[in-house]
Order: structure tokens, then sequence, then C-alpha cells
């Protein structure tokens, strides 16, 4: 077996301590080692965006990641969106405007949505197709998830 | 409180929106092992020898098995079991031959993901090659002395002979639907636990109580050994759930290994081992009069069923037949639909299996009668739909054993408002004006009937809990089409309840006996209906028992709100179900005058499907320097007799559009002349994203409830993808100015460069 190392990983504020080996991805990393399941995988190579994660504010996908590369780095997961028992709101625009249907690809669509509108808050339109077309979703037609991150970036801006 | 027919939240977003939501892929069993499957990696051939001995010896694995180490029969037929296809079932593991790039050959276990498929490099399997057969269209042979022609399903009414020899007119066309399929974003996954007596398989799916009889009968146990669960599921499109190799391989082993066994496939086998569908090649033939009246189809079709003969049997093949006279009179039709083996990943269904394809060959053959004889696209159709007063018709053909009668329509109607809401005349200026500035813009159209609510029976039982609380318990599965916030709409309103003290437990064969699952769009009518006479007949009991304890005659009492009380006296006396519920608790006095639990069982059979119907008409650009296409507005016109939730329908049509545009243009399984797949990663196998994808207007239309059923519902699973090949098809030839030109989906670059080439 290849011997795993220490790693202590940053995830939505909280140190984790993990024993992985190198070749660890940090979306098993997190999945496995840190129980956070809320991180999908739907490809493994970097094109469906369901393990969209934020690595110091950045939209980035976990898969192609090691976890040995992310220490250090502020990491971001679904789990951390909704404070006490109140959503984000961009989870409560995607379940106002039905932005989700199987919620397999919702995580990552949050998390991009995030870095997205933290790097440009009047993301809208067709820029906004753009960004969102970096993820995959196969349920919605992607119209109501549109919808639901201008809403949510309104309400944000006001 | 009225539910029905309101576009409620759905009660199942919280868990999915905050990452709490269990996939399969996400549950933990202490001790477990994983799985990996060791796969063919040729497309045709005769296996040697397979050598084990290099995996075994790598620490961390558990076992290495062959076919020779499991003794477990083929897979069988769910369904559309039309005879003589038992020798083309697949096995669980290959023993003499390996027919497709992806088939499974052997099993590694060993202590985590990572370890297995080190293993499974090193196991070597010697192949002696064969020439695949990769054209259904061409005779061929499924193993030596055996036809790869597995079996011809005809459907026929009326004298096409004569029809045809009689017409004014005659089209004959060639026509191709690529090979795509439903990709769901979560891969399948599949943990098995045994506990010495009781075998249970998570990560279940669509048909989880038919899984447990078919597992069960394969491992010799009885099926009330074996316990089916369902979690979330990320999207299913038909694919999803029928009953694969990998299901049957981690009970097998739960049970020889006596540890949890864990498999969860990667995207890569994701696309070469789950089913495959579409790849029809359709020669139809089309007798018409000067008016582009439809007088007789004649259609031979072979439709590429891949390695094996799967879970559905015929199905598709026998729905392509069943469906493609779609919305028209068509006084006389044949069909003749091949379903032939090859050296691809076998085929199942995708979301309107057969419809997708067989209305864009019908759909193809109208525009071409509409082009022969210069006549406008709405106007050729408006001459042969079926006339409202011609409705319930009977088609004469039957649909998966079922009589085809279309129970409720008003086919020119919906054309007519169809065509208002498109302001059709401004559109047509709008694109003449595009087109002389040198635009290649076009408009295309397309007209389906679909099918929904295949029987026979869906059983629901009905409970209030002693807190009020009421639970529905279906057979129904959920893939994520919001079946918990429809079903828990008709449970409260017809029990009187509020919505959020229903809670909806599906896909959990130890909580209810029988099921039949999530497919065929069949869950709001089946479930639906059965839900409203379960919720019914338990609301009759809580009435009974109120009287009972009110001294009022139950005619006078109503319940609003989970509360009973007399009507017209809102404020006077009154009960809660809660109450009502402990009444009739088990072991109490009410319970003995009318029986323990406010609860009820019962059980909607259909004999017919109903028939909702609809059109598609949609705008594209195509770029003549990119040979791209883009679609710039879509429209889909649907009648779904009552929708339940109007916002979770809108949300089942534009995610079928999505889908369907894929089909139209990017998706395509493609193999080389070796049966390699050339489409095994998300880079290569195209799925549709926000960016293809425009928005899309709906005209949502109830004026035609199906007679059939206490709701009036229709389904609305699959009217978002039916014609959208057909309506692409369309508007991109008009975007040519070349009636016909497009004979094949998809219209990928390439064959669009062809095109504008010449």
């Amino acid at each position: 077996m290849i011997s795993s190392r220490a790693v202590t990983l940053l995830v939505n504020g909280v140190d984790y301590v993990v024993e992985v080996e190198p070749r660890k991805t940090l979306a098993d990393t997190l999945r496995e080692d840190c129980g956070l399941t809320g991180t999908h995988l739907g490809c493994e190579h970097g094109v469906c965006g369901a393990c969209t994660i934020l690595m110091d504010g950045s939209p980035v996908r976990s898969c192609l990641l090691f976890a040995v590369q992310c220490e250090g780095a502020a990491i971001e997961t679904v789990e951390g969106l909704a404070v006490g028992g109140d959503l984000h709101v961009l989870q409560q625009a995607f379940w106002d405007h039905h932005g989700l249907q199987c919620g397999f690809c919702t995580p990552g669509f949050l998390m991009l949505a995030k870095g997205a509108l933290a790097e440009d808050p009047d993301l809208t339109g067709e820029a906004l197709r753009e960004v969102l077309s970096s993820n995959l979703c196969r349920c919605t037609g992607y119209q109501n998830i549109v919808t639901a991150v201008e809403d949510a970036a309104a309400r944000m801006r006001s | 409180m009225t539910y029905i027919g309101r576009p409620i939240r759905r009660l199942e977003d919280p868990p999915l929106l905050t990452g709490k939501a269990q996939f399969a892929a996400d549950l933990v069993f202490p001790g477990e092992v994983s799985m990996r499957v060791v796969r063919s990696q040729v497309a045709s051939g005769r296996i040697l020898g397979v050598e084990l001995e290099q995996a075994l010896q790598l620490p961390g694995v558990v076992a290495v098995w062959t076919a020779d180490d499991l003794d477990l029969p083929p897979i069988g037929f769910r369904m559309t079991d039309v005879g003589g296809l038992e020798s083309y079932r697949q096995p669980v593991l290959a023993s003499d031959y390996v027919r497709y790039v992806g088939e499974p050959m052997a099993v590694v276990f060993a202590e985590n993901a990572y370890l297995a498929e080190d293993a499974a490099d090193l196991v070597w399997v010697e192949i002696e090659e064969l020439e695949p057969a990769l054209d259904a269209t061409l005779p061929g042979t499924f193993l030596p002395g055996m036809s790869a022609d597995a079996a011809i399903i005809e459907k026929a009414y009326g004298d096409v002979e004569a029809a045809m020899a009689s017409s004014e007119h005659l089209i004959e066309l060639e026509l191709t639907v690529g090979r795509h399929t439903g990709v769901p974003l979560e891969t399948r996954g599949a943990i098995g636990v045994w506990d010495g007596n009781i075998l249970r398989l998570y990560g279940a799916a669509k048909v989880p109580h038919y899984n447990r009889d078919a597992i069960a009968q394969m491992l010799g146990l009885s099926p009330e050994m074996v316990q089916l669960h369902e979690n979330h599921v990320g999207g299913g499109f038909g694919i999803r759930g029928e009953l694969y190799p990998e299901d049957v391989l981690v009970c097998a082993a739960a049970r020889i290994l006596e540890r949890p066994v864990r498999w969860i496939e990667d995207r890569r086998e994701h696309l070469t081992a789950a089913n495959h569908s579409r790849d029809q090649v359709h020669r139809i033939k089309v007798g018409f009069d000067d008016r582009g009246f439809v007088v007789a189809i004649d259609d031979e079709f072979w439709q590429d069923q891949g390695a094996y003969v799967r879970t559905h049997a015929a199905t598709v093949t026998d729905l392509t037949a069943a469906m493609l006279p779609g919305p028209y009179l068509v006084p006389a039709y044949r069909a003749r639909g091949h379903m032939v083996l090859t050296n691809k990943t076998p085929a199942g269904t995708y979301r309107s299996p057969g419809r997708y394809e067989g209305t864009f060959v019908r759909e193809r053959a109208i525009d071409a009668v509409a082009s022969r004889l210069g006549l406008d696209p709405f106007e050729v159709r408006r001459v042969n739909l079926i006339p409202e007063e011609r409705i319930p018709f009977e088609r004469g053909i039957d649909a998966l054993g079922t009589e085809v009668i279309y129970d409720s329509g008003r086919y020119h109607d919906l054309l007519e408002r169809v065509l208002q809401h498109l302001d059709y005349p401004t559109l047509r200026r709008d694109l003449e004006r595009r087109r002389a500035a040198g635009e290649m813009v076009g408009f295309g159209l397309a007209y389906f009937v679909e099918k929904s609510g295949l029987g026979p029976f869906d059983e629901v039982r009905v409970e209030v809990d002693t807190d009020g609380r009421v639970e529905v318990i279906t057979g129904a599965a959920s893939l994520g089409q919001g079946v918990e916030t429809s079903i828990a709409q008709i449970c409260a309103e017809e029990l009187g309840v509020a919505i959020e003290s229903v809670r909806v437990t599906h896909g959990q064969t130890e909580r209810i006996g029988r099921g039949m699952g999530a497919f065929a769009t069949r869950v709001t009518v089946m479930t639906g209906s059965a839900t409203t006479m379960a919720a019914g007949s338990v609301r009759e009991k809580a009435l009974r028992v109120a009287a009972d304890l009110l001294e009022a005659n139950a005619a006078d009492l109503r319940i609003e709100d989970g509360r009973v009380f007399v009507e017209g006296s809102r404020n006077g006396p009154s009960l809660t179900l809660a109450d009502l519920a402990l009444a009739v608790a088990p072991g109490s006095d009410g319970a003995g005058r009318h029986g323990a639990g406010l609860v009820a069982t019962e059980e909607f059979l259909a004999d017919h499907m109903t028939y909702p119907y609809g059109i598609h008409a949609a705008v594209v650009v195509v770029d003549p320097a990119t040979a791209g296409c883009r679609v710039i507005r879509y429209l889909v016109g649907y009648d779904v007799g009552r929708a339940v939730n109007p916002m979770l329908v809108e949300g089942q049509l534009v995610g079928g559009v999505a889908q369907g545009i894929g089909g139209a243009l990017l998706e395509e399984f493609r193999y080389d002349d070796a049966g390699q797949p050339l489409s095994a990663s998300f880079m290569d196998y195209l799925l549709p994203t926000a960016s293809e994808i425009p928005a899309v207007e709906l005209v949502l239309r109830e004026d035609a409830p199906s007679p059939l059923n206490p709701l009036g519902v229709k389904g609305a699973g699959e009217g978002g993808i039916n014609a959208t090949g057909a309506v692409i098809a369309a508007a991109v030839d008009d975007a040519l100015g070349l009636p016909m030109a497009v004979l094949r989906l998809p219209i990928s670059p390439e064959r669009l460069h062809q095109l504008l080439s010449g």
C-alpha cells in the first residue's frame, strides 16, 4: 500500500486532520474522511461540476485536486451554506424557483453560483448562463437554475 | 384548503439543498468492501483464459471472481417478453464470449475503492478477437449459429397495399436516430448487505419490488428475505433502476463474503455499461392525396439492440411501432420492427422510448408531404389530425399489451392555441426579414401523442399517526421528479389535512408488499389515483369515528386542516385526526367498534393507458461559419389533463426539452470500426449546458382531462422530449432553405457542414 500522510484541511471554518494517500482526491477526502457527503461526484474528470467547492473563494472541481494540495486553503462546501436553520439566499432561491429536481448537481451549482456572484454581484443574462454552463444538470433544463441565481443575486444586492 | 393545481414548493428539497440528502454513494456500512468490475476492452471475442493471481496478491484484495466462481442465471425480462428472446439475455459475468466493450468479465473485492481499481488492472484476460457487428440493418450472427435478428414486431391495421396503390402521391424516406441515453448526473450505485437472514440492497431505484423478486429468484432466496431500499436518486430517465449485473453481483458477494459490498459506478463505466437507447433506422413509405391527407403509412425499422436483450425485452420496438401514427387519422398503417443484436452496449428505454424516434420519423414524413405539396406545416397537420368527435379513438393496435385508445383530446384546438401564442404570421414575417438580411434562421413544428399511466395496478396505504401526522406508503419510486410533493398534495386535499403533516414513503419494499415503481410516466396517474382512493377511505373512517364520538351524523361533518367539526359550526365541538387515531388505536374500545387504526389500503387498477398530447415549435439559427446550430426560441404546447402541481409539470417539460435538444444536436454514442466506443467521457458524449438551452415557453392546458382515473390526470414526464428531434430537424431544414435536408439525428456540426457544402 502507498503510505498515507497527515493533512489538515480547513473546511467551512473547521480544521479536519486526516490521514490520506497522496493520490486521494479532495472530493473523496471530503466525502470519506471529513464525512461531508454533500459534495457529489458525477464524472471524476472535471466536466460535470457536481463536485464544485470553493477554494479561497473560487469555484474549483474537487475531483481534480488531491487533498494533499489543499493544506492551508480555505475550503467551503455546501454544508457550510446554511447558518443555523436558515438557508443561504441561494438555497432559498433554488427552492422557491424549483431550481432542482433530483438534486444531485445542486450542491455544485450552489457553490459555483456563490463563487461567481462573489466575483461579480451583478452577473445576469447571457453572462450568467455562460458561467452556469460550467456545470451540468440533466433534469431541469437550466432555466429555473438561471432564474434562481438571478433572483438570489438581486436579493443579495438589496 | 385546496392543494391540487397549486405550484407548491417541493417537500423533498431542503435535504437536497443543504447537502444532507443521502444518495447511494453517501452510505457507509461497517466492514464494507469495495467491488470493481473488470470489463471487456474488446467488442467481440472468445475468452481463452483469465489470470487472477497478480490481482489476488495485492495487499487489501479480498477476492477476485470470474463466472466460474458464481452460479448465477442470466438476467431476465421485466416487461414485453415477446417470446424467443431467452437466448439473448445477458449473463451476470461473461464466460465464453464477450459481446461489447464494457461487458463484465470478472469482479474484484478490496478494502477500498482505490485498491479495488488497482487490482482490477492486474486481472489479465486473454481474448481471441472476432469481427464485430456494428450495423443493425445488415444480417448478422449473435453467436455462432444464432441469428442477430432477435425479434420482429409487427403492428398493422387497414389495407396498406390498397391504400398505397390508389394514393395520389408517394414518398419514401430513410431516417436515422442516433444512439443516446439518459445519463443521469448520479452514476449507478449498489450496496449489498447480508445479515444471515435478510439480504438488503441499497441504491435501488425505479422498480424496487420487481427487482426484489428477481434477485430473490436468481439467488435462491424467498422474496421476503430480500429487501430493497431506495435513497435519494440522482435522476433516472428510464435507464437507472433496471436490474443490472452489478446489482446481482453485490448481493451475491455480500452473502458469500459475509461483509457489506459496495459498488459505485464511475462515469466511464456508466457510458459503456448502463443501457443505451434510440439508435434506429427507419424506411418509411407514405401515401397521401392532394390535400396532404395521409392515406397510408408503411414503415420498416431496425433497432440496434446492442449486445444483449436486457430487462426491457421488446419494449422499445413495441412502443415505436405502436405510437408511430401519433395524432393523425392514418386510415391504413403497417410497421415492421427488427430488434437486432450488435456489439455495442445493450440498449433499453430512455425517456419517451420509441416515441422520440417515431415522432421524428412521422413528423419528418409529414414535413415531406407539406414540402412536396407546397403546404404550410400547420395546414398539413390540421388536415390529418384526429377530429375531436372521433375521440375516444381506437387505433386498432396495442402498446405494451394494452389497446391503444386515445382517451381524450382536443388536437385541433391545441394547434390553434399554439398558432396564436406564436403569433405565427408575425413570426413568419420576422423570419423572412432576417433571412433577407442574410441570417440562416428557420422555424419548425411537430405534433405528437404521448402515453402515460401504465397499469396494471398501484397500491397505496394511508395511515394517520396518533399525533395526527399522515403517512402515505407506496411502491412507487422517486428519481427526482417530485413524487413526494405531488402525492402529498393529492393526499392532503382528499383527506383534508395540511400538506406539512403528510410524508410520503416510497421505494422501501419492507414497508409495502407490492408496487410497480416509477416508469412509463405512470406515478401521478396510478399512484395518484390510488392515493385519492386510500385517503378517501381514511377520510370516511375518520368521519364515522368522529360521528360516533360527537354524536353527530357523519354526513354533517367536515374535515379541514386535520380537524373534524359539524358543517357550519367551525367553532363548535371538534376532534383532530390525532384524537380520532388515538380513539381507534389498537387495543382501544374504538378499535373494537370501528377496526384498529385510522388507516386504509386501496388499489387502483387500469387496463388502458392515458394519452396526453402536445406540440413543439422551435426557431433555430445556423451559423455557416462554424456549422453550429443555436436554438433561439422553443415552445411546448401540452395538454396534461389536469396538473396536480403546474410548477412540477413545467419542470418536467422543460427538462425533457433540454435532453431532447441534446439528442438532436449534440449527443451520440459513436464507435470505431473495431467496436471501440468513442464517446466514453463527457468530453466526447456532450450533454447540453445552460448555454445551449433557451428559455422554454409553455402553453400548458387542461382541456382534455382523462376519463380513466378519478383525478383526470395524465402524465408529464415525457412530453418535453418526445418531439424535440423532429422539431429541431424541421427548423434546421427551414434555416438551410433545403426541404428534407435533415434525415438523421443528431445534427452534429460535421453533418451540418456536409449539408451546408451541398
